[in-house]
C-alpha cells in the first residue's frame, strides 16, 4: 500500500482532509511534523494549504527554512512525487523545488470559491486519472495565487509541457476564468521529470460525491496509480 | 560594533502591483492627482553586529538574497545608518 506523508506546518489547514483522499484513494496517509528529519519512509508527501507561519513575511518563506524540507528535497530528487497544494505549492516555489513565485491576487481579494482548470499535462503522479484537455472544477481559497516567473523561465516551462493545470472559461461561470492573475492562465506546474506539482486549487476539498462532486478525488486516485505503474 | 541597517523592498519594476495600483487609485479619488508610479513594499529594519558598516552591508544583502526578499518578485535597497549604534 503507498505511504503517503502529509506535513504539518504552524498554520497548515485541510491536513486532514488531504489524509482523507489519500485513504479514500486506496492509499495510508500519516502526518509528519514540520521539524521532523525524516518521512518515515514515506512513498509520497503532501504539503497541505494553510498558513504556514501567519504567512510572516511572504507566504511559504519562513516554512521553507522548516527541518522537515530538508528531506522532502532528498525524496524529490530522488524521483519520489511531491504534492504542494495552495500554501503547499508556494512553499515549494520559495524553496526552489519549483520555478517562479506566487504573489498577491491582481484583484487583491482573498478569494475562496470553485474555479474551472483544464488538465494539461496527464503523465504525473497526480493527474495520471484524468484525460489530456479535461476541465474539472474544484475550490480555491487564497489570497496570492498570481504565478509569476521571468520571460525565460516562462519560456522554458511552456516549451518543457510543465504547466499541468490551467484556469479554463466554461459555460455557467459568471467570473473570469482566471481568478488571480496569473500569467498565462497558470494554476500548477510540475518539476522537469514532473515528479513535483504545485497547484494553488484544493482537490482535497472535493474529493467524495456526498460533497455534490468528487472531481479533486482523481488527484489521489493518480498517485496511487502512478505507484502501480511503477512497481509493474 | 553594532549597525541599524534598514532594508526597503518593493515589488520588482515590471511586475504587477496590484497594492500600489489600488492606493494610487485611492490618491486619485482623493484629489492627490500629482501622485504617480506608487508602489507598496515592505520596510525591515535590523541592528547587525559587524566590524564596519560595509561588512553589516554585506551580510544583509546576504540576508536579503537568502529569505528577506523574493529574488523572482521583489528588488531591495540596503541603508546602514552613519555612526555605529552601539
Amino acid at each position: 500500500m503507498m505511504r503517503v506523508a502529509v506535513v504539518r506546518f504552524p498554520g497548515s489547514n485541510c491536513e486532514p482532509e488531504a489524509c482523507r483522499a489519500v485513504e479514500r484513494a486506496g492509499g495510508q496517509a500519516f502526518y509528519v511534523w514540520h521539524r521532523d528529519t525524516t518521512l518515515s519512509g514515506a512513498d509520497a508527501v503532501i504539503l497541505p494549504g494553510g498558513f504556514s507561519y501567519g504567512d510572516y513575511l511572504r507566504s511559504g518563506a519562513i516554512a521553507r527554512f522548516s527541518p522537515v524540507m530538508e528531506a522532502i528535497k532528498a525524496h524529490a530528487a530522488a524521483g519520489g512525487p511531491v504534492l504542494g497544494i495552495c500554501n503547499g505549492f508556494q512553499i515549494l516555489c520559495e524553496a526552489g523545488l519549483l520555478p517562479g513565485a506566487l504573489v498577491r491576487n491582481a484583484g487583491l481579494k482573498y478569494l475562496s470559491r470553485p474555479v474551472d482548470v483544464r488538465i494539461e499535462r496527464v503523465d504525473t503522479p497526480f493527474t495520471n486519472a484524468y484525460r489530456a484537455g479535461e476541465v474539472i472544477r474544484i475550490p480555491i481559497g487564497h489570497g496570492d495565487g498570481c504565478y509569476v516567473a521571468p520571460e525565460s523561465q516562462l519560456a522554458l516551462l511552456e516549451a518543457e509541457g510543465r504547466v499541468v493545470l490551467r484556469y479554463a472559461p466554461l459555460s455557467g461561470m459568471d467570473t473570469p476564468a482566471n481568478p488571480n492573475g496569473s500569467v498565462q492562465d497558470i494554476a500548477a506546474i510540475c518539476s522537469p521529470s514532473g515528479t513535483v506539482v504545485g497547484m494553488m486549487p484544493h482537490p482535497e476539498r472535493l474529493a467524495e460525491r456526498v460533497l455534490g462532486s468528487d472531481a479533486g478525488h482523481g488527484v489521489f486516485v493518480s498517485l496511487m496509480q502512478f505507484r502501480s505503474a511503477e512497481v509493474v | 560594533m553594532t549597525w541599524r541597517v534598514h532594508v526597503r523592498i518593493l515589488p520588482r519594476k515590471g511586475l504587477l502591483d496590484p497594492q500600489g495600483q489600488a492606493v494610487e487609485h485611492a490618491l486619485a479619488a482623493l484629489r492627490f492627482p500629482e501622485a504617480s508610479n506608487v508602489h507598496v513594499g515592505k520596510a525591515i529594519a535590523l541592528d547587525v553586529a559587524a566590524g564596519t558598516a560595509a561588512e553589516a552591508e554585506s551580510r544583509v544583502r546576504t540576508m536579503c538574497d537568502q529569505l528577506l526578499a523574493n529574488p523572482v518578485t521583489e528588488d531591495y535597497e540596503i541603508e546602514v545608518e552613519s555612526g555605529a549604534a552601539a
